[in-house]
């Protein structure tokens, strides 16, 4: 809004009223706070109040008594230990094969024609807008034992014996690419959208080979990009639950699904809300870090 | 040979990157789209292509009770989820863009919390808290979940139209006699509707395609059609599913080309 703050030289027209605005000025933006308030009233009842309740719970035992039994079973417990280990492991690999597979097709999208780049693009957003379930599920059909794949790779020869394709950690690794690999082409192909063409042929010019040219000038500059895209995935990995939970097939026990069968299976609050206040404070600090590097709303925000 | 861009490779000399990049789009694109010649065949092992063309599945969804009731629920929910979360959002959008309050930036933080919070913790959350507030298994617990999902979505979208809005038009409304309300409705709201379609598209298509936080806080006769998919999923692979995927496919599609028509109709004016 337009306040008189703003407008000094108006202001000055007449002492009288500038009390007047000024008061009607406070009272318009206390007006104004009360538009976000039913939006915050529900982040409050769905997502704060209850995540502090958490928080809570998971200091305290089945017995109601005071404990930090929750938090350092996670250090002692060979189970647990190995289902941190199982999620890292998934995270590293299909972060990795998501970097492998997004930059090559981000960095076409970025040169080609913005008619071309915008058919492309669709191929990133439409399954982005696709039901994950939907997704998790077609996986489930193409990658099981008699399988659209597996029926392939028999019929053309490559294989005698079907595949183990799924319910395992290959599954799990492809469907999780699948999933997240939009998440890691959007931010890259923004920020590669604003790298000055003129740089690489500027490189070109003082007689860089094309090789050259790319990895050092216009790689360093799409840095930011990637990196966004990297931990945008690493993190929405590490509390991923539908997909291990069905292309995993129980063999593969990540840290959501640990949280799940606490509260499910043994009904032990406490110790689903340890892991989730952990699993939350190990987003929050790589998001933090995400911010302190490039700024979070910049990388995030308009792309 | 010409060069193919200012990186001065040839199309040949990069002919692997060409490959590469239409094998990742289809490797994106067709794994969601083969479910829907399979939903059509008539075959318990969901061939590809069917051998035998046959509506078999889809009778199967519509003739159930259970997936039709689901169905029903999944629709209500992503129905006032949509209305819920666009009309909050947007208010609060309106309000974060025009008030320029001290605390505009830890508002903004904690209206996008429900996007940075996992949802595996926010479901267990709000199960427990629902367990006292008696609204598991309730449509209105779920709507309130979902619409708070939605929340950030609808405020990042609209913001951004807000952004390229000029607000002195609505200044001029005002200063013309109408009320805030009214210079909104009439002269801010019709320039920013495309933000807030799909703001309200996204928060439906949220909704209706959540399944962690539904899992927990939706069952008995109110349990979604995601939650039902996914407990079915853990037994075994019904190609009902198929066929029900095939719809859902469809609702996102019909979502999409709903934005382009939207935004083409828009280009022209602005």
């Amino acid at each position: 809004m337009t306040t008189i703050a703003e407008l000094p030289g108006r202001a000055l027209a007449a002492d009288d009223n500038a009390a007047e605005l000024a008061a009607d000025e406070k009272r318009e933006r206390q007006g104004l706070f009360v538009l976000c308030s039913p939006a915050l009233v529900l982040v409050f009842l769905v997502v704060i109040l209850p995540v502090g309740w958490l928080f809570w719970l998971s200091l305290y035992d089945a017995h109601d008594a005071f404990t930090w039994g929750n938090y350092t079973r996670m250090v002692h417990s060979g189970a647990y230990i190995k289902t941190f280990r199982t999620t890292f492991e998934i995270s590293v690999v299909v972060t990795g094969v998501c970097v492998l597979l997004g930059y090559p097709l981000a960095y076409l999208l970025s040169q080609l024609s913005q008619r071309l780049a915008a058919l492309g693009m669709i191929c990133v957003i439409l399954p982005f807008w696709t039901s994950l379930l939907v997704r998790t599920y077609a996986w489930l059909v193409l990658l099981q034992r008699k399988g659209l794949i597996n029926e392939a790779l028999l019929g053309l020869g490559v294989i005698d014996h079907p595949l183990r394709l799924v319910y395992n950690f290959t599954g799990t690794v492809i469907g999780m690419v699948h999933i997240l690999l939009p998440f890691l082409v959007m931010p890259l192909y923004a920020s590669m959208k604003t790298i000055d063409r003129d740089l690489v042929r500027a490189a070109a010019n003082l007689g860089a080979s094309p090789v050259q040219g790319f990895w050092r000038v216009f790689f360093p500059l799409s840095l930011p990009g990637l990196f966004a895209g990297v931990v945008l995935v690493f993190v929405l990995c590490l509390g991923f639950y539908v997909t291990p939970a069905l292309l995993g097939g129980g063999k593969v026990q990540m840290w959501a699904m640990r949280i799940e069968t606490s509260v499910n299976l043994y009904a032990n609050w406490g110790a689903a809300s340890a892991l989730g206040v952990v699993l939350l404070v190990v987003t929050l600090a790589i998001l933090y870090g995400l911010h302190r590097l490039f700024g979070l709303h910049r990388v995030l925000g308009p792309s | 040979m010409t060069p193919a861009s200012d990186t001065q490779i040839s199309h040949l000399g990069r002919l692997w990157l060409y490959v590469l990049g239409v094998l990742v789009m289809l490797f994106l694109v067709l794994p969601s789209f083969i479910v829907v010649p399979m939903s059509f065949s008539d075959s318990a092992y969901l061939e590809f292509p069917p051998r035998v063309w046959s509506l078999r599945w889809y009778e199967s969804f519509v003739g159930s009770v259970e997936w039709r009731d689901a169905t029903v629920v999944s629709l209500k929910a992503a129905v006032s989820t949509m209305v819920l979360a666009t009309a909050l959002g947007t208010a609060a959008a309106y309000g974060l863009h025009v008030s320029r309050f001290r605390l505009t930036a830890a508002i903004q933080a904690l209206l996008g919390m429900p996007l940075i919070v996992p949802v595996i913790l926010i479901a267990i959350g709000v199960f427990y808290v629902y367990a006292r507030l008696g609204l598991n298994n309730t449509i209105a617990g779920l709507i309130l979940a979902h619409s708070t999902l939605a929340i950030p979505f609808v405020v990042v979208t609209v913001a951004a139209g807000l952004k390229t809005y000029d607000m002195n038009q609505e200044m001029v409304a005002r200063s013309l006699g109408a009320t805030r309300l009214r210079a909104f409705l009439s002269i801010t709201l019709p320039q920013i509707r495309f933000s807030v379609v799909v703001a309200a598209l996204f928060a439906f298509i949220t909704s209706l395609d959540e399944v962690i936080v539904a899992l927990f806080i939706s069952g008995g006769e109110n349990a979604t059609l995601t939650r039902r998919m996914f407990n079915a999923l853990r037994d075994q692979i019904d190609p009902t599913i198929a066929a029900i995927s095939t719809c859902l496919i469809g609702v996102s599609i019909l979502a999409l080309v709903l934005i382009q028509a939207f935004g083409r109709q828009r280009t022209p004016r602005a």
